[in-house]
């Protein structure tokens, strides 16, 4: 990730790997799943 | 309840920004689920013996609400920040379903109207625009990629819902075997108890984990002064109350409104559409109702990929442009679509795909070019009510296609040539909303707010 910073001083990012895939999972693997399972009716179009 | 108030929720030093967009698309994957109630639409007019127009109201009340608590709402959201905003989301979302729960237990439509439709509608109103001016500050180097990222899980939250709902209707429902099964009340009361705990954990998830930057923060690398030379784009910033006095706040307003009248057109009807531009002579369609369901689920993938997609684009391009070509080339596909879209099922689904993720488009870029025009200092209320014409579009969209669609015959038998004035009626439409975006330009400085060196003497009128 970016360094942020304030207008006063640079300040590194927050090592937060875990706490970022932790709550991008949260978020992600229901999106996923609902993708996949669209993506499986979307098949009949196709098929 | 200090501990919801803005001054809690200012970031640390260093706090890592990307941890934002979850907290958002948490509260938006789970009001999505209001484009999801065609799952138990079947069951709850069986349950409570009525009409499809009945059990439809339902929605129609969530979605008047939204745009109304969108509207109403707007400034004290921007005032208390956004946890307290997803928090009370929250809490009128979960008691929609409760209360509609309870109706359903009960038998009595009325409490499923004042449940999902009113309560549920406040929390859809206040949870779409709570995370949107909290996005725009952290991401002001890609305001639409961060608000595109939030909206996507409004489209999101009905794909995930859709299964989910389906799942869980067969489980509470011991007689789900039988070949023409429609699912129990009480299933879909159950449905609701347990989308109402899950929704209640997944946004208060969201509420404790947004924070706001602090004053004067921004990314590293980042130069303000790189973003005023856009032609549109301000540093300046102007209130919700003097935003609705311009007249840039309305051409987007037409703009957006046109934008989703002439998506909903084509959504609302998805289905039997392609069925019925496929329809031979002898009155069979070429398009199962399989396929047709498939269609369905292609058109929310566009619709979610669009808004993510094309928002995060118009960084790059500027957000009238990115209108100009959802309204503009949005016309010509239309146009397209109404007069050759019967000659081949790849051209009629790959053009309904592409409408679609410009509908989705223009929900997601619309804050943006708000921030754009208007500044941060209140976009999530300006915002707020910009959504009313989203409103507008959900009555006035089904209203034209199905006006014309009834002037046309009855349904299963009508055919392409029957939707060419209703889809032609859009293009018209998209022509007005193009013509609109064409007319936007930087708001007069009169609006702006006062900063130390430029004070205001009196309050500018409405813009004639």
């Amino acid at each position: 990730m970016s360094t942020a910073h304030t207008s006063e001083a640079d300040t590194p990012v927050q090592a937060s790997t875990g706490k970022l895939a932790v709550g991008w999972a949260l978020v992600g693997v229901p999106l996923a799943y609902g993708i996949y399972q669209t993506l499986t009716r979307v098949a009949a179009l196709f098929g | 309840m200090g501990w919801l108030d803005r001054e809690r929720t200012i970031a640390p030093p260093g706090f890592n920004r990307w941890l934002v967009p979850p907290a958002a698309l948490a509260v938006h994957l789970c009001i999505g689920q209001a484009y999801a109630t065609s799952v138990y639409k079947t069951a709850l007019v069986k349950h409570f013996d009525a009409s499809l127009t009945e059990i439809g109201i339902i929605f129609s009340i969530a979605i008047v609400m939204l745009g109304l608590s969108a509207a109403v709402m707007g400034t004290w959201v921007d005032a208390n920040g956004p946890r307290k905003a997803m928090f009370t989301s929250a809490m009128f979302w979960v008691s929609g379903f409760l209360i509609g729960s309870l109706g359903i237990f009960t038998n009595q439509l009325w409490l499923v109207y004042l449940g999902y439709g009113f309560v549920g509608g406040i929390g859809l109103g206040i949870g779409y625009i709570s995370p949107v001016s909290t996005l725009i500050k952290w991401f002001p180097d890609r305001p639409g990629l961060a608000t595109g990222m939030a909206i996507m899980g409004f489209g999101g939250g009905a794909l995930i819902a859709s299964p989910v709902s389906s799942a869980l209707l067969r489980m509470y429902d011991p007689g789900s075997n039988g070949a023409d099964w429609v699912a129990s009340g009480d299933a879909v009361g159950k449905l609701f108890l347990t989308l109402g705990v899950v929704y209640l954990v997944y946004m208060l998830f969201g509420a404790f984990t947004i924070k706001v930057p602090a004053e004067g923060w921004r990314p590293a690398g980042f130069d303000p002064a790189k973003v005023k030379k856009a032609a549109l784009v301000t540093m300046e910033n102007v209130s919700a109350r003097n935003a609705v006095k311009t007249k840039q706040f309305w051409l987007v307003w037409i703009a957006l409104f046109c934008n989703v009248t002439a998506g909903i057109g084509i959504l609302e009807q998805a289905a039997p559409m392609i069925q019925d531009f496929f329809r031979q002579s002898d009155g069979v369609s070429l398009v199962s109702a399989a396929v047709a369901s498939g269609f369905v689920g292609l058109l929310s993938i566009g619709n979610m990929a669009g808004r993510f997609g094309w928002s995060a684009t118009s960084d790059i391009t500027g957000r009238k442009r990115i209108y100009m070509v959802y309204l503009g080339v949005g016309a010509v596909l239309y146009t397209v679509l109404a007069l050759a879209g019967s000659s081949s099922t790849f051209l009629y689904v790959v053009l309904a795909f592409v409408i679609i993720s410009f509908y989705g488009g223009g929900f997601a870029t619309v804050p943006a070019y708000l921030r754009d025009l208007f500044g941060t200092f209140q976009v999530g209320a300006i915002h707020g009510r910009l959504l009313t014409a989203w409103s507008a579009a959900g009555v006035a969209g089904p209203l034209i296609v199905n006006a014309f669609l009834d002037a046309q015959g009855k349904p299963g038998q009508l055919t392409a040539a029957s939707y060419q004035p209703a889809l032609l009626t859009m293009v018209g439409l998209l022509v007005i909303g193009f013509l609109a975006n064409l007319m936007v330009k930087p708001v007069d400085e009169r609006f702006h707010e006062p900063r130390p060196g430029r004070a205001r003497s009196h309050e500018p009128a409405m813009e004639a």
